[in-house]
Formats: structure tokens, C-alpha cells, sequence
């Protein structure tokens, strides 16, 4: 959806809207608890990474229920796959939602960016009059955004007092049941199979899409010939090299994410290199490789495929929740020269196997 | 889901005046990964390892007493900054929401 159409999809009440209310500061939408078809169509889009740019709601104040001036205000973000996770948690209560301008990004990444911000939040108290809104000066803002609010400075120019509340909106019933107090599951990031099975398909997505020029590249090697490019020796001769390339990109960007806690070592470069390994080992019993007994083909496999698994493994740090730029930055440090090594050797080994083969030698 | 994943060991740049710390318990209720308790009305780191760096901690400390180099544990965003020199950050190519899930 784009920017320019959503001020006219307001005044136009959206679909997941249920009427207005008035407040002093002019008409709000209430909003609808339940999601309707377009809201599970457009989660199934924006994880899938088809169409994510823009999936957004206009940012203001909102209302769930029938609020009044004592009902809590939740903060949160304007991207519509995190707001429509906060109103379908809130059935049944009242209470108002306050939506910062992120860009259309969630909590974690906009309060990384500094979009769900101190300067944000304060203008976009000031924007929808929240202080006439409500007589209390509590706002209750995701855990996650604590990396981009500084709930002291905020309170110091609004007067608005900060909780932070679970770090998942699925919580929020209890915690407010609770009195406003989390447990230490409700405060810390749990990783399981399934949030990271959700996250595969945006590994998947860019490392499937720079494929295409690793099998350009395989079936030019196979089909370069001294009279020039056969087809038929591109084909059979790199055939089982893409079906290596693919499932170095399944290892790294598909098995290593799902099994992240199973497989040895803490790094995931060596957990993806080791998935790499399995699977290049795999393809070659299920394929019977090496053709013709060719060992130096072998050895630039085993060189080659383990190592951009492990490449492509090391892209998940930026989809985890767990993962520091400092360990980051020490894996790089040690794996770049690898990757750049083992691929420059594989280049070297793979040129002097063709000129064995034209017996220029 | 059993025990946190943790990642690699001491490579946090987390640091942590106990002398400054008022007791406020703001770290404890911002930390996503568990590194802080209350201990005789102090803040105390009780598993260093599991810190992700993400600076919600020093950022809500009003006394200054957590210091952590914040940043995202992305290797694009470090690779991006490597080749262009910029800070790393989640904008990986194209519009922002391109990498975060």
C-alpha cells in the first residue's frame, strides 16, 4: 500500500476499523479485534517477503473497546503486521493505541533504526493531544522498544511515565491481569522452531535469487569446450553441480535457521559450513559422484559448496535475537578470509582441471 | 523453548559500574535476554554471555552506570558498512523493512 493512498484509506475507514468514538481531541477509529481475509492475506505476503515495503497503518491514536479517560495507552508501530498482532490481543479490552511513524517497520528494527524513537513518541504525543485524551500520564511501549525510547528523557518532556511491557503482544493480557508486572517469560525473546521456520523464506529469498548466476557460471565451466559452448556437455557435466549448489543454499539458508540449536558450535559459520558438508556428502552418495572417478572435481565440491553454505548461514545473525554485532563482527573477521580464499582456490583448481581436460598440459 | 541459544563468549562489550547503579531495576525490565537481576536492591549482571548488544540497558539507564557498544548483529549490515564504510545498519539495500522480520 502506498503512503500517498493511506490518508485516503483513513478518511475512508479501513476494513479493520469498527466506527469512530469522539475524544477532546477530535474523532478516533475504533478498531476491530478480529482479522478479516485481507489482514491474514497480507501477513502471508509480508513474510514471505513478496510484497513487505510498505505494509503500513497511518500513525495516531486509536481506540479498542469503549476507552475512557483512565484506559491504558499502548504504544506501537506503524507496520500493519505488528499493529494488527497488538489489536487482535487487546479483544475485549479498552484501551487506546497510540501508532508511532515507523516507516512501516517493526518495534525491534525501528527502535534499532531510532523510528521508534524518544523524538518520535514525543511528537506523536503532541500530535494526536494524547494529554487531553487522558487524565493519567501512563504509556505502556513494547519491551523491544526500550532500544530506540529513553523512557527518563521522555518522561522528562512529556511527562508521560514509561512501562515496558512484554516483550510479545500475546502477553498483554496477563501482564495487565498481573498488575502490570512480567514474569521473566514475558521480559525475555524466546527463538523457537517455528519463529524461525516463519524467517527462512527471507533467507531463502535473496540467496535464490543471486542462484541463478552460480548455475550460469557451473554450466559455462562444464559447456566450455575449445570449439566453444556445447550444450550437451554444460547439461550433463554441471547437472550435478547445481543440484550441489542447491542444497548448499538449502543447508545454509533453510536446515542451519530450523536446527540453529541442534547443530554443534556456537559460530554459524562453522554450523553452516558443517550443514554444507553434510549436504554436499549427501548429493554425492544419492547422485554416485564423482563422475569418471574425478577427485579434482570432488575436492573443489567439498572446498567450494560447505563454504557458501556457511556464507549463507552467517546472513541468519540479522534475523536472530540473540546474535551481537561484537561476536558478529568476530566471525567476518576470521570468515571472510576464508570464504574469499576457498573460492579463489576452487576458481584456480576448477581452471587447471579444464586445461587437464583440453590437454593443453 | 528449554535454554536461551547463546552465541559466542566474551566478545560483549557490556560494562557495568555496580557503584552508580540507584536500584531502579529499568535494565532488568529492558533487557530481551535475561542478562540482568535484582540483587540486594542493585542491578547485577548474572549471565554476560547471553548479551545481544542491542543497548536498550544503557540507553534507559538514568545513571549511567551500563555502557554497551550498541549495534545489530546482522553480517550484511557489517559487510555493507565494511565495503562502504558507513555505519551498519538494517538497511540492507533497498527500503528499510527489506531484512527485519
Amino acid at each position: 500500500m502506498q503512503m500517498q493512498t493511506l490518508q485516503f484509506v483513513k478518511k475512508a475507514a479501513p476494513p479493520w476499523t469498527a466506527g469512530t468514538i469522539n475524544t477532546p481531541a477530535g474523532s478516533v477509529f475504533r478498531l476491530s479485534s478480529d482479522w478479516s481475509r485481507p489482514d491474514y492475506w497480507g501477513m502471508i505476503k509480508s513474510r514471505s517477503g513478496a510484497f513487505r515495503m510498505n505494509y503500513a497503518v497511518a500513525p495516531g491514536l486509536y481506540a479498542v473497546g469503549d476507552p475512557t479517560k483512565d484506559s491504558d495507552v499502548f504504544v506501537t508501530a506503524n507496520y500493519k503486521l505488528t499493529f494488527d498482532m497488538l489489536r487482535r490481543e487487546l479483544k475485549g479490552m479498552h484501551a487506546w493505541i497510540l501508532v508511532l511513524d515507523t516507516k512501516s517497520i517493526n518495534v525491534w528494527c525501528a527502535a534499532g533504526k531510532g523510528t521508534f524513537g524518544t523524538d518520535e513518541l514525543v511528537n506523536r504525543i503532541a500530535a494526536t493531544k494524547l494529554e487531553t485524551v487522558v487524565g493519567h500520564r501512563r504509556l505502556i511501549l513494547p519491551q523491544l522498544g526500550a532500544v530506540g525510547v529513553n523512557a527518563a528523557e521522555v518522561q522528562k518532556r512529556t511527562g508521560f511515565r514509561i512501562s515496558f511491557g512484554p516483550v510479545q503482544a500475546k502477553d498483554i493480557p496477563a501482564y495487565v491481569r498481573a498488575g502490570y508486572k512480567k514474569t521473566i517469560e514475558m521480559r525475555t525473546i524466546r527463538f523457537s522452531m517455528l519463529d524461525r521456520l516463519v524467517l527462512t523464506p527471507m533467507e531463502l529469498n535473496p540467496a535464490m535469487k543471486k542462484f541463478p548466476w552460480l548455475a550460469a557460471g557451473i554450466l559455462l565451466f562444464f559447456g566450455l569446450e575449445p570449439q566453444g559452448v556445447l550444450f550437451k556437455q554444460a547439461w550433463f557435466g554441471g547437472l550435478p553441480y547445481l543440484v550441489l549448489g542447491l542444497a548448499s543454499v538449502l543447508g545454509g539458508a533453510f536446515v542451519t535457521p530450523a536446527l540453529l540449536p541442534f547443530i554443534p558450535f556456537r559460530s554459524f559459520a562453522i554450523k553452516g559450513w558443517l550443514v554444507g558438508l553434510l549436504a554436499v556428502f549427501a548429493v554425492h552418495q544419492l547422485l554416485h559422484l564423482p563422475a569418471q572417478g574425478d577427485t579434482m572435481a570432488m575436492i573443489v565440491s567439498y572446498l567450494f559448496f560447505p563454504v557458501m553454505s556457511s556464507y549463507i548461514a552467517l546472513q541468519f545473525t540479522g534475523s536472530t535475537t540473540f546474535t551481537g554485532m561484537s561476536g558478529v563482527r568476530k566471525e567476518l573477521k576470521i570468515g571472510i578470509p576464508v570464504y574469499i580464499g576457498a573460492s579463489v582456490i576452487s576458481l584456480l583448481l576448477l581452471i587447471a582441471l579444464k586445461i587437464k581436460e583440453w590437454g593443453l598440459l | 523453548m528449554g535454554a536461551p541459544v547463546k552465541y559466542l563468549a566474551n566478545v560483549t562489550t557490556l560494562t557495568y559500574a555496580a557503584d552508580k547503579c540507584a536500584g531502579c531495576g529499568r535494565c532488568v525490565e529492558v533487557c530481551p535476554q535475561g542478562v540482568f537481576e535484582m540483587r540486594d536492591k542493585r542491578a547485577a549482571i548474572i549471565v554476560r554471555d547471553l548479551c545481544m548488544e542491542c543497548g536498550a540497558c544503557a540507553r534507559n539507564c538514568e545513571f549511567g552506570a551500563i555502557s554497551v557498544n550498541a549495534g545489530v548483529g546482522c553480517a550484511a549490515a557489517l559487510i555493507n558498512s565494511m565495503l562502504t564504510g558507513g555505519e551498519p545498519s538494517c538497511d540492507c539495500g533497498g527500503s528499510g523493512s527489506s531484512c527485519c522480520g
